[in-house]
């Protein structure tokens, strides 16, 4: 034990040469300090399922489900509700940290913006994705729609219409966290953004439910993959500019 | 001098418009749409000036990032807003074709739709500008929405060649369309009619931005004291 010498100490000690989380390391963790804080409260999961399931009810008074022809909505019904829903999740992602300067701790950490932003997006992706998981089910037993024909396939629209809604909503929820009316700017802004990538997600659903696979509207397919490549590309350039100025 | 020539491009453009409108006026009717298609000498233009004022907001936003000279944010502002006039005329005057045309005034097909929400957007653009008050943060803000929203721009054009669509198929630039010589001249002068006013507005409203910005300046300083 008396071996240490005073002049081996402070390289045992020093945190300095501790070496630096990989950039895969760093989402990882602001992926889990987002899910920790959401799931401990479950604030913005349970608003979003709660809100979901109303307006669910809500459309039932709109269109009759029992009716053929609702089928040929019941698709778009299903991705207004998400797109909803997931904007009371997307909300918050960004204004849970403005109370004690949360927002100004994680921009001054040593990490960049792409990976801030990319670890809140996944983070949102994954809250969002388990509020469509349990609405999905709700929506099939409320209009009779079979959207398990497919499954796999409404797995595919789902992850690829979901990442679209959560990038777009990500950065502008980035974006508009400090400004005025702060709660209508966002969907003014992420709705009509997200347009080709919710008319292709509703078109493929309208056609998994009514028993059709996705390679029917192969081009949609298309449309909401080449979406989500674009708007994630031009969102990770573009965050450290909103986040820094 | 600044000022004067932009008279002179006002006046030009009113010149050619009037030469145009007397020319237009006296075309004959088309075989199958009779008086109705003269509107497309007014259609095409106002996209090509919207078309024009769009790409030059997105590259006066691009450019704020770059240099974070706030003359280019006036640039940015004046020409979207100019774009969502020249826009909101592309609409009117399609929607008075279409009502003869088709019998009725819009139809939800994807280029009218994309056209709708590109117009929604650069609207949002203009909103999220009077949300914000510091004049930094506005400017850059509004230079990322600018960006996003130009993104959806080739996605409109190009929704006419990617699905079937209601609209007209494209008369330039194409194999399918056929269109007088002499009526293309016409169009030529029209559109550079349009791009004449498009570029005088866009002046006058940079000029008004940047007396704004000078004016806030001189109310900053006077609080100051």
């Amino acid at each position: 034990m008396g071996q240490t010498t005073i002049a081996e100490a402070p390289s045992s000690v020093q945190p300095a040469t501790r070496a630096r989380p990989s950039l895969w390391h760093q989402v990882f963790i602001i992926i889990a300090k987002d899910l920790r804080a959401e799931l401990r409260t479950k604030e913005a999961v349970n608003a979003a399922l709660a809100f979901a399931i109303m307006i669910l009810t809500l459309f039932s008074f709109a269109f009759d489900p029992a009716e053929d022809e609702t089928k040929m909505y019941a698709g778009g019904l299903l991705w207004i509700v998400f797109a909803f829903a997931g904007t009371l999740v997307l909300n918050r992602s960004f204004a849970r940290e403005l109370p004690n300067d949360c927002l100004d701790a994680l921009i001054a950490a040593p990490i960049s913006g792409a990976v801030l932003f990319l670890g809140k997006a996944l983070a949102n992706y994954l809250l969002v994705m388990a509020v469509e998981l349990v609405a999905l089910p709700v929506f099939g037993i409320f209009y009779y729609a079979k959207w398990y024909s497919h499954f796999w396939d409404m797995m595919l629209v789902l992850a690829l219409g979901t990442w679209a809604i959560t990038v777009i909503g990500t950065i502008f929820s980035a974006l508009t966290v400090n400004i005025r009316l702060r709660e209508v700017m966002l969907p003014l802004l992420t709705y009509p953004m997200l347009v080709p990538a919710l008319m292709a997600s509703m078109q493929l659903t309208v056609d998994l439910v009514n028993g059709k696979s996705v390679g029917t509207d192969a081009i949609w397919l298309k449309v909401l993959a080449s979406f989500d490549i674009l708007y994630t590309a031009a969102s990770l350039a573009l965050v450290e500019i909103v986040l820094v100025g | 001098m600044r000022e004067k020539i932009l008279y002179l491009l006002g006046l030009a453009a009113f010149v050619i418009l009037a030469r145009d409108i007397y020319l237009i006026a006296r075309l004959p009717p088309e075989a199958a749409q009779g008086y109705a298609f003269k509107i497309i000498f007014f259609h095409v233009p106002s996209w090509v000036g919207a078309g024009a004022s769009v790409a030059t907001a997105l590259v006066a936003s691009v450019l704020f990032l770059i240099t974070k000279n706030f003359i280019f944010d006036a640039a940015a502002v004046a020409s979207t807003e100019v774009g969502v006039a020249f826009l909101s005329a592309g609409m009117v005057t399609g929607s008075l074709w279409a009502r003869p045309i088709w019998g009725i005034w819009w139809t939800w097909d994807e280029r009218l739709t994309t056209t709708l929400v590109l117009w929604l957007l650069y609207v949002g653009y203009l909103m999220l500008r009077h949300a914000i008050e510091e004049p930094t943060q506005r400017a850059t803000f509004a230079a990322v929405v600018s960006i996003f929203a130009f993104i959806g721009v080739p996605i409109d054009y190009f929704s006419i060649r990617w699905w079937r669509t209601q609209h007209p198929s494209p008369v330039f630039f194409s194999s399918t369309g056929s269109f007088p010589s002499d009526w293309g001249a016409i169009m030529g002068w029209n559109i550079l009619a349009y791009l004449l006013l498009a570029a005088v507005f866009v002046a006058v409203r940079l000029e008004q931005e940047q007396a704004q910005r000078e004016l806030d300046s001189l109310r900053r300083l006077a609080h100051s004291f």
